[in-house]
């Protein structure tokens, strides 16, 4: 019987020819990754358990980007935590500000990832990974706290969905747009703890970032990882990056799936989604006029170089509503430079936007950009639960890069073509 | 284990914001975390609970993000069990991490009203509803878990594995 890819991973790393859906296994982790939120929690249990090492200083990454640079006086003592562990425990990766990004964007941008590996972390959207054909997905702290430890965690294995994108997308769509879209198919748990396999020709045409998009939300259908085989476009981007070996798994043309879904991606517009789930989207034709207050671009969700070139080619020579706050954040320090030296910044700022930092910020309703009671934002973040941004009497609404700089220019959602 | 508590019921896609919104994720203190428990969708909610209730609740309860806060805070406001008819997988793992007693049942979670007495037996895997007089099953948990349970949690059981 054929192995789907998430299945070849998961057997390669639990020491088994292959393995079959609903079985535990064990697994060797090559990476183990927390943040200043979760981390606290990890660390706290392991010092209550007077744990005196840890599995591999080199596997594991400490990523302080939610609160940072910190908002106040109790987010600073989370970061201190993680920095008085990593320096204890000499971790290679502990990212401190300045190098420091948003932590899905800056793993693979360091090539800390790559394809066949597998990672666990205690984020929900560690499932990124999945777009370098890797096997990612989100634990909490005690899971994170025992990976730590042993080098090792628990999985049983996931029934796969195979997802086939076929045609051309169309002007202004993107990974995005597919994922919300999908989520909008088969709703928020409609892929509850299975693998969400991307494939088809569209999916071979798109580039990494947008691949990592899609990969991101893969949790916002409930999915355990979201995943894309590796191909040439993959290769291209690892190669630049690390040096160590890897393995390029693909599903057999026998595998089994819980499901296969086809789309037809030359039907889909631009997507929004609509307060309070990911799975309320809707064309972007049928937004309606809802005014907005606010227009975040930037998470780990779109906040790579190809999400602010795209923002940068409908803001330029124009500038912004003047009820709409516009607040761009360059996901890493990388991206951050490379945006500054393209131009990126001059064209927000003459269209009165605002560059952030790097950090998650408002998209969790951190910091640096919160909502206050009645107040909407269209953003390229990836949820728009009550209170996300804010107040629980705020909205959020989800979008890509493009149709966010487009709704901050006319005050209200609507998409580039408007323009 | 046993749980007997009067019923708060909550709908579907309860997502960890609304169990607790990032804005408190600044510490990781049951009791300052409890205190804010459901806050954005039921503003003093942690005021109405008496030690042992249950919560009940549609699908997926729990979905969003990995924060293991959900479930310290649910169980440090005095939540004795939470009856749903499924939940997101991170917070699956992480009640069962934290020492909160989770059990799946469709018919329950659809059935039980809010207010009702409700009594739970981990043990015979039932749900018996005392205010209505029914009774439900609990989907099976898988024997790891009950192995993780049976070590005191995934940290005690990591710990006293060998090798």
């Amino acid at each position: 019987m054929g192995q789907t890819i998430t299945e070849k991973i998961l057997a390669a790393h639990s020491g088994r020819d292959s393995v079959t859906p609903g079985e535990l296994v064990t697994v060797k982790i090559d990476l183990a990754l927390a943040n200043d939120i979760t981390a606290p929690i990890a660390i706290k249990i392991l010092e209550e358990a007077g744990v005196e090492s840890v599995f591999d200083p080199d596997k594991i990454a400490l990523v302080a980007d939610h609160f940072v640079p910190n908002k106040d006086i109790k987010s600073a003592i989370q970061t201190q935590i993680l920095r008085r562990f990593a320096r204890k425990h000499q971790i290679t990766h502990f990212f401190e500000l300045g190098e420091m990004g948003i932590e899905h964007a800056l793993l693979p941008e360091q090539g800390m990832v790559l394809p066949g590996e597998l990672v666990v972390g205690a984020d929900s959207h560690t499932c990124t990974y999945g777009a370098l054909g890797a096997f990612s997905t989100g634990m909490g702290s005690t899971d994170i706290a025992a990976a730590m430890i042993t080098g090792e965690a628990w999985l049983k294995i996931p029934e796969s969905i195979k997802f086939v994108y076929s045609g051309k997308l169309r002007k202004w769509v993107g990974g995005k747009d597919l994922i919300l879209y999908t989520i909008g198919e088969i709703g928020v748990d409609g892929a509850l703890y299975k693998a969400m396999e991307f494939t088809g020709d569209t999916i071979t045409s798109l580039g990494m970032s947008d691949r990592m998009t899609m990969a991101n939300m893969a949790i916002e259908a409930g999915a355990k990882n979201g995943i894309i085989a590796p191909d040439e476009t993959t290769r291209s981007y690892v190669e630049a990056r690390a040096k160590r070996s890897c393995t390029f798994y693909a599903s057999d043309a026998d595998a089994v799936y819980a499901e296969v879904k086809k789309y037809d991606v030359s039907q889909i517009e631009p997507q929004v989604a609509f307060p309070h789930l990911p799975e309320n989207s809707r064309p972007i034709s049928e937004a309606g006029d809802v005014r907005i207050d606010q227009a975040v671009i930037g998470s780990c969700t779109n906040g790579r170089l190809s999400d602010l070139r795209l923002a940068a080619k409908v803001l330029k020579g124009r500038t912004i509503d003047p009820h709409v706050r516009l607040i761009i954040i360059p996901a890493t320090p990388t991206i951050y430079r490379q945006a500054m030296e393209e131009g990126l910044f001059d064209i927000f700022l003459a269209a009165k936007a605002i560059i952030s930092p790097p950090t998650c910020g408002p998209c969790l309703g951190g910091h640096m950009g919160i909502l206050a009671p009645g107040e909407r934002a269209i953003a390229t973040t990836n949820r728009n639960f009550v209170g996300r941004m804010g107040h629980p009497e705020s909205e959020v609404y989800l979008s890509n890069p493009a149709v966010a700089a487009a709704s901050a220019i006319l005050g209200r959602i609507a998409g580039p073509e408007e323009l | 284990m046993k749980f007997e508590g009067k019923v708060w019921r909550f709908g579907e896609n309860i997502d960890t914001d609304a169990i607790i919104a990032a804005r408190y994720l600044v510490t990781s203190d049951p009791e300052e975390l409890a205190a804010h428990v459901m806050e954005d969708i039921d503003p003093g909610f942690c005021e109405k609970i008496q030690s042992g209730d249950i919560l009940v609740a549609g699908r997926n309860f729990g979905c969003g993000s990995s924060r293991e806060h959900a479930p310290i805070a649910i169980k440090a406001a005095g939540i004795s069990c939470i009856i749903a008819e499924s939940f997101a997988r991170i917070f699956f793992r992480n009640a069962f991490n934290t020492g909160l007693a989770i059990f799946e049942s469709p018919d329950a979670a659809r059935s039980i009203n809010e207010g009702d007495v409700v009594s739970v037996d981990a043990a015979t895997g039932t749900i018996h509803d005392n205010t209505t007089g029914e009774t439900f099953g609990v989907a099976a948990i898988p024997p790891f878990m009950n192995e993780l349970i049976d070590a005191g949690g995934l940290m005690p059981y990591v710990l006293k594995k060998p090798g």
